[in-house]
């Protein structure tokens, strides 16, 4: 390791360094407000270092990491949805009691470790990613420690978290046995030739993807999700949904579509079950719900079946649409949990329907921007969540994957159906009474406002993402 | 450009009506209407001179704007209106001018609100008018669903959540199946000649094997016959039509449901001459069934407006039968009757929310001897229903005569059972004038007649529907060229449709 890989790292040195810096800070004068400066500050100094190392990609840091336009992309989207969370967090923590502080110094580790994974190349630097985002997520789900609910998914998670990591430890060993390395690009090159047998490998494999299945929450390694996104704080509802899933999307899609292990035989029809089966349950069970945060938790898992559509299309389309997805869902979720926790008060979270009610006449803005965000989720013209789910069809229709395109449209009349559901009270009169104290934080409005922008810009005019989207696919194809 | 400020004027419209109307509410309303007088103008300076009809022939497009919008996929933004699209762009600011002055009494809720929503609905409308992209026709397709979503769930009657809901999910899912057959036509386009494109004109003539082209037909005609809609798409129509407000019947009834026949004649035939012809016996066969089906089911309601409701499912069987009869003849008249059924129609639908709004129920148990109350209002109402039953004179009769006159040289027997759907519309008409104009009236039946804006309002509307019926040529020319391109190649024996109606 030289000069020149220290300063390629820039960006994960700078979040580490805002880690020791909080930690130090915090032990010395707790005040709630320096805290959450530095950390904006922190994510922020590291996303503009993105610009500062983009002129050397791409560049391999020891086996373990590498920084390409694809991990930089990633990164980026990582660090301004931790900033947009930890906005969000500082009003929804100053509304309750406790010691807040910490929760920057695990938001903080667990953004590392997700950077970690968008740029991880070998076994060993994934696992250590998933580790420090699942470690630090564990406290951050049970951080309402007064909350009974808090705790009960804190621990499921944990549980089943730990559970996972096992899978994706074994999984890499019986990889390692056939194949003799933990590099991606070694694994990929020696996967096809003959001294290779098929079962342990693919067995393997299989037990990577049931470790990384459940943190991205699909069908069947969905089951802690409704009871984990209920329970955790809203801000930590949204990370997990946001950029823990997108990380580890990120990771797989660059072990199959960037270094070529081949998704095909086993392999597809395990990823296209996983993926039919996460659009059904996704909606059909969200259709039951009557809670909000629930109803996100079951829309996210058929979101991520959408989105592994991408993955089974493979080819430049389908790495485009899978990058611009993710930005409209990471924006679309963490506008509608924004919009969760700028409701929520201070001994529950606005999760049920009723706190909805009549929204539109008593907070205009505020369902206005729930509005857009569950049409954008439905994906609805004039938001980013439309001109991703078109981008998603037409990469599979380009690679013929007709049937998973169709079951997926199918899916999207259904998930009509529950966020229109959650729209229609918003609208209906006659609740104008339960007006709560109208608390107006001025971290969270802004980060609402800027995130229904960004939905509205890449609905109507997403070419510049998209230009840049491209730039790094070819970087790298 | 013009075309971009016709739908740039009524977003911004829109949305200032939205701003000022929450304080003052009469802004709403007057910034509205002032938007769309303003686009009035612009569509009459674009209308075609008489003497320039002729040029028509040369050139298929009056106006045409491009701009590339997404140029990573071949994306556009492509407006460009011909004859028929012309017309529907006339007819649709015209019936939104109407709706906003229907609406001037009912609507006393979030009135800014309102508007914002009417004008994006129309805005939407306007740009799948005029799309010449596929993509931007999709964008406009979806667009026009949210605003017109919120008119019936918030503004609606008693049963609005359901029905708003019922009329979203059918129609939505209907687009998607479109959305997968504009994708696969521009990936087999692009495969074939390697520019990747979703632009009308350079997608016509796209060589299909014959099921592909059957297939994607498929798609793109299951979104066009639930927003007509057809039997047996139709379950949506007569809860979103009864539970809307006045002014959003209207344009379900005189602008929604039009954009699903203008997406036939527009995408269908062109795109898939073959396929369409190939199943056009059958869709004539759904089409005869819609005008019966509609027409019988209307007999039986109790709710009038949900009768005229129904009797809209039989009168689109006629545009239906039209487009799929092929030839000049009936898609002149399915043509004809797209205007006619729109300004009828609705001015039924304006008729219902008067009585409503004076009696409070819909109901036809409740109504009986308006004549003796209310004259102007019943005499009013006497017109639209003989009107919808096609009395001569009226432009329904124009429309469903020719559409007829057009299908005979097609099938005898498919003819003769659409021809039934008359006798029928007779019934369900003379049964409104008997149910709620003549007959008991009542006890202490009392209620205010027309006021000043209302005849004012139904006199236009009186004025257009006998203009369509007594002297369509002006309508007839405007659409013929682009009719003829559209017409089936094969039904060579046309009847000259300049010598044949005068």
């Amino acid at each position: 390791m030289n000069v020149s890989d220290l300063s390629a790292l820039l960006p994960l040195v700078i979040i580490a360094t805002t880690v020791i810096v909080v930690m130090l800070v915090i032990a010395f004068l707790r005040d709630h407000k320096l805290t959450a400066v530095l950390t904006l500050a922190g994510l922020a100094f590291a996303g503009a270092s993105l610009t500062l190392v983009s002129p050397m990609l791409p560049h391999r840091i020891t086996p373990l990491l590498i920084l390409d336009h694809y991990g930089l992309f990633y990164t980026g989207l990582i660090f301004i949805a931790s900033f947009a969370v930890a906005a969000l967090s500082y009003s929804y923590l100053e509304i309750h009691e406790g010691h807040r502080e910490e929760f920057y110094l695990l938001l903080l580790l667990a953004t590392l470790g997700c950077a970690v994974l968008a740029g991880s190349m070998h076994f060993a630097s994934l696992f250590l990613g998933v580790e420090i985002l699942s470690v630090s997520l564990y406290a951050l789900v049970a951080y309402l420690r007064h909350s009974d609910r808090s705790i009960e998914a804190g621990v499921k998670y944990l549980i089943l978290a730990a559970v996972s990591s096992a899978f994706i430890l074994f999984g890499m060993a019986l990889v390692y046995a056939e194949i003799g390395s933990m590099d991606f690009t070694l694994i990929a090159a020696r996967a096809s030739s003959p001294g290779v047998r098929g079962l342990p490998f693919t067995a393997g494999l299989a037990m990577i993807i049931v470790g990384l299945g459940f943190k991205l929450a699909v069908v069947p390694f969905h089951l802690w999700t409704p009871d984990v996104y209920e329970g955790a704080p809203a801000p930590v509802t949204a990370f997990v949904s946001t950029v823990s899933k997108g990380a580890v999307f990120a990771v797989i899609l660059r072990y199959f579509s960037m270094v070529g292990v081949p998704i095909s035989g086993p392999l597809f029809i395990i990823f296209t079950i996983i993926a039919i089966a996460s659009m059904f349950t996704g909606n059909l069970l969200a259709l039951f719900q009557s809670n909000v945060k629930r109803i996100l938790a079951y829309s996210s898992i058929s979101h991520l079946g959408y989105l592994l559509v991408t993955l089974l299309a493979s080819g430049a389309m389908a790495t485009t649409a899978a990058a611009f997805y993710l930005s409209a869902y990471f924006i679309t979720t963490l506008g509608a949990f924004g919009v969760v926790t700028i409701l929520s008060e201070k001994d529950r979270d606005a999760d049920s329907m009723a706190d909805y009610r009549s929204l539109a006449w008593r907070r205009p803005w505020l369902a206005g921007v729930f509005t857009a965000m569950l049409l954008s989720l439905a994906g609805i013209p004039l938001t980013a969540g439309f001109v991703g789910k078109f981008y998603v069809v037409a990469a599979g229709v380009g690679s013929g994957l007709w049937f998973l395109v169709i079951i997926l449209t199918v899916n999207s009349a259904l998930g009509l159906y529950y966020y229109l559901r959650l729209i229609v009270p918003m609208y209906t009169r006659g609740g104008e009474e339960i007006t709560a104290a109208a608390r107006l934080s001025l971290s969270g409005s802004a980060v609402l406002a800027g995130l229904t922008v960004l939905l509205i810009w890449l609905g109507v005019y997403p070419v510049p993402v998209i230009q840049m989207i491209q730039k790094l696919v070819q970087g790298l194809t | 450009m013009i075309l971009t400020w016709l739908i740039v004027i009524l977003l911004t419209g829109g949305l200032a009506a939205w701003f000022l109307g929450s304080k003052y509410g009469d802004w709403a309303r007057w910034i509205s209407l002032a938007s769309l007088v303003l686009d009035l103008v612009l569509i009459l300076y674009l209308w075609p001179a008489p003497s320039a009809e002729a040029a028509l022939g040369h050139n298929t497009w009056l106006i045409e704007y491009n701009q590339p919008w997404i140029p990573q996929l071949g994306i556009s933004l492509h407006l460009a209106v011909d004859g028929l699209s012309l017309l529907l762009v006339a007819l649709t600011v015209f019936l939104g001018i109407i709706s906003i002055i229907c609406s001037w009494n009912e609507i006393q809720e979030s009135v800014g609100f309102f508007h914002f929503n009417l004008l994006w609905i129309l805005a939407g409308i306007l740009g799948v008018f005029m799309a010449l992209d596929l993509f931007l026709f999709y964008f406009f397709w979806e667009l026009m669903l949210i605003p017109m979503y919120f008119v019936i769930s918030i503004w609606g009657h008693e049963n609005r959540v359901y029905a708003s809901m019922k009329f979203f999910i059918f129609t939505q899912a209907g687009g998607l199946f479109m959305l997968l057959s504009i994708l696969g036509l521009y990936f087999i386009h692009g495969s074939n000649t390697g520019s990747y494109t979703f632009d009308y004109t350079q997608l016509l003539g796209t060589p299909l094997s014959p099921t592909s082209a059957v297939l994607l037909m498929l798609g793109f005609l299951i979104a066009f016959v639930v927003k007509l809609p057809a039997v047996p798409f139709h379950p949506w129509l007569p809860d979103a039509h009864t539970e809307a407000p006045t002014a959003g019947s209207v344009i379900l009834a005189g602008l929604l449901l039009k954009t699903g026949a203008y997406g036939l004649l527009r995408f269908v035939l062109p795109l898939f001459p073959d396929a369409a012809a190939s199943i056009a016996p059958m869709v004539m066969v759904i089409a005869v069934i819609s005008i019966i089906y509609g027409a019988v089911l209307a007999f039986g309601q109790t709710d009038l407006k949900r009768l005229v409701a129904y009797t809209s499912v039989s009168h689109m069987g006629f545009v239906l039968l039209g487009i799929f009869a092929g030839n000049l003849t009936a898609l002149s008249g399915a043509v004809i009757q797209m205007l006619a059924h729109g300004v009828s129609t609705g001015a039924l639908f304006i008729t219902v929310g008067m009585i409503q709004e004076r009696i409070h129920t819909r109901e036809l148990s409740g109504m009986g001897g308006f004549w003796a109350v209310v004259p102007r209002l019943s005499g009013v109402g006497l017109v639209f229903a003989l009107a919808s039953l096609g009395l001569p004179g009226f432009g329904n009769f124009v429309a469903e005569f020719l559409v007829l006159l057009g299908s005979y040289r097609v099938s005898f027997v498919i003819t003769v059972l659409a021809a039934t759907g008359l006798v029928l519309s007779a019934i369900y008409s003379l049964w409104i004038i008997q149910r709620v104009f003549h007959g008991e009236k009542p006890e202490g039946m009392q209620m205010p007649d027309l006021s000043t804006r209302e005849i004012g309002m139904m006199a236009v509307l009186i004025i257009v529907i006998l203009w369509i019926g007594l002297h369509p040529q002006p309508f007839l020319n405007v659409s013929e060229q682009t009719l003829n391109s559209i017409a089936r190649s094969d039904s060579s024996t046309q009847i000259p449709i300049r010598g044949g109606v005068q």
